[in-house]
């Protein structure tokens, strides 16, 4: 019993805090150097490969932020992931800016979808919430599969712009986009986490009428929460055109994409900025290798197995079962 | 007594046609010790709610230390000093027991040193008596002791005036003795306290002035001898 229920003494005071955000700069630092360094040696596929799994870093951290710390479970990740990626085509056909510009952009619609999704808090709790962000998801879909001018129902090619020299391919280039990404996702959900705005959600997600008691303003830190997240998951879209060269609301809204940004930080964790990376890697790397060596339906398969089992045996991830461990033995 | 602390004018609830509350009027001073009591659904717990800010009267004005606090969410009210426990205990279950204590200590009190929390969670913690369980989850914690983390949260809010909604609900003799015991030094300390509770006995003792609500109607208010003395209190609360 005291094994479950026994905690840590709190975390160490703040500078020694900090090494977590230095390590997570460093990773990124470092992946990103190895990209450069590695070049186009390698084939292409691999860098496909991890551009997915980065993608997926993105996203389950930036669900977490709303659904691990806060308790707010969004069921419409594909639809900010998507709003993300029509931010970029549409931009894409009236203007040819960097993709940097179309990611801001993105991130700014995204994020005040979020920022909406996170007034929704106001009247609806739990599976209600839930069931909204759902529904939302699937407005959006309808309203982009009617919209010609982003290509409508049938979806749209974009072409990716010509690359001059430092990277070998676009492919590259994406990658080491998404590597920034994802460290800098890694890091918000990290600095969130550690922040007041991290306890005041933690306390939101065990009793949100406690909370407010205890002086915690519930609305305000989930909205922050929500816009973050929104916006982080609408960053994760935006180069999604490029990477696949034709998007249609079809793959865009894919239901792929909202079970594994909620399976992925449940396998790892949901209480830690750690937690959802690993879930993430974890997931997205046996997705990887079951796609080249099985078959691309056993995707979702796999992530549902795996899910029911961690639910089961381990229902707070990763990260429990390491903390159990420290702990003092399995 | 000295100045207003708190003061509820006309509060009217109604849920679904049910009239919960009916032109409440009620005045605290700083530095009282008042019992409110009432059967079981008399609207006790919802005038509460509505000094907490968790649920908004259908009209009537509440005023907080001169602040007209009426439309004021409660974390505000939290932070202005008004703090209350809940009769069904609601701890932060995935924290600690100092977690718990350093929510308040953070949100409502402000405090932004990680030092500074620490050592102002120690206070409470010996002072509500859940020192050596400091570490450890409230899911493990007794009725009496998640009753008193309840009050600690509250305490660690810095309050000017604490609503005690059934703390000694289910305690024994001698853990009620306690928590009294407790809410006497507090207010000796300067917390205006306004206690909700069915023990009559702990009510008699503590209180300097008790409040009767019945069905939503204030029926009473004075000295715990006279009101006890009133032939509708009395019949309300015993029976014909």
């Amino acid at each position: 019993m005291s094994a479950q229920t026994t905690f840590e003494p709190r975390s160490p005071p703040v500078p020694a805090q900090l090494y977590s955000g230095l390590a997570i700069v460093l990773a990124g630092a470092i992946l990103v150097a190895a990209a450069l360094l590695v070049g186009s040696r390698v084939s292409e596929y691999y860098y496909l490969a991890a551009y997915t799994i980065l993608q997926f870093v993105v996203l389950g951290t930036a669900w977490n932020i709303l659904g691990g710390y806060g308790g707010y479970v969004n069921f419409g990740t594909a639809g900010f992931f998507a709003v993300g990626c029509y931010t970029t085509v549409f931009l894409n056909k009236l203007f040819h800016w960097p993709l940097i510009i179309d990611m801001s952009a993105a991130a700014a619609t995204a994020g005040l979808m979020g920022l909406g999704t996170g007034y929704l808090t106001l009247r609806l709790r739990g599976v209600f919430f839930s069931i909204a962000t759902l529904a939302l998801a699937i407005v959006l879909q309808t309203v982009i599969s009617n919209w010609s001018f982003v290509g409508g129902g049938r979806g749209v090619y974009i072409v990716r712009p010509q690359i001059s020299g430092f990277f070998g391919t676009y492919a590259h280039l994406l990658v080491v986009l998404m590597i920034g990404l994802a460290t800098c996702a890694v890091l918000a959900a990290w600095a969130v986490e550690k922040s007041w705005i991290g306890v005041g959600l933690a306390a939101i997600r065990d009793n949100e009428t406690a909370a407010e008691t205890c002086g915690v303003p519930s609305l305000r830190l989930k909205l922050i929460a929500a816009t973050t997240s929104g916006a982080l998951m609408g960053m994760a879209g935006a180069p999604f055109p490029y990477y696949v060269s034709y998007v249609d609301p079809a793959t865009a809204f894919s239901l792929a994409i909202a079970v594994n940004s909620i399976a992925m930080p449940l396998v790892g964790g949901t209480t830690t900025w750690w937690g959802p990376l690993v879930g993430a890697i974890m997931l997205g790397s046996v997705q990887q290798i079951l796609t080249v060596t099985i078959s691309s339906a056993a995707n979702l398969f796999i992530v549902g197995v795996l899910l029911v089992v961690f639910l089961t045996a381990a229902p707070r991830g990763v990260v429990g079962i390491v903390r159990a461990w420290k702990r003092g033995g399995p | 007594m000295s100045a207003t602390i708190l003061a509820a004018e006309c509060i009217t609830k109604q849920f679904d046609g049910f009239a919960a509350l009916t032109d409440i009027d009620l005045t605290v001073c700083k530095g009282e010790r008042i019992g409110l009591i009432g059967p079981n659904g008399s609207g006790k717990s919802t005038l509460v709610n509505c000094f907490a800010g968790i649920i908004a009267p259908d009209s009537g004005s509440i005023e907080f230390d001169g602040t007209d606090i009426t439309a004021t969410p409660a974390w505000l009210r939290a932070k202005y000093g008004l703090a209350r426990t809940y009769q069904i205990p609601r701890p932060f279950r995935g924290m600690t027991v100092r977690q718990n204590i350093e929510v308040p200590l953070r949100f409502a009190v402000g405090h932004t040193s990680t030092r500074a929390i620490g050592e102002e969670a120690q206070v409470i913690l010996d002072q509500v008596g859940l020192a050596d369980k400091a570490s450890i989850s409230p899911k493990v914690l007794t009725q009496v002791e998640l009753r008193k983390l309840e009050l600690g949260r509250a305490l660690a809010a810095r309050p000017k005036v604490l609503i005690a909604d059934e703390v000694m609900a289910g305690l024994s003799d001698s853990e009620v003795d306690e928590i009294l015991a407790l809410l006497t030094r507090l207010n000796a300390q300067g917390i205006t306290i306004l206690l909700i509770e069915h023990i009559m006995r702990a009510v008699m003792m503590f209180s300097q002035r008790i409040v009767v609500i019945v069905a939503g109607h204030k029926i009473a208010d004075g000295p715990p001898d006279e009101v006890m003395r009133q032939d509708d209190v009395e019949r309300a609360y015993l029976g014909e």
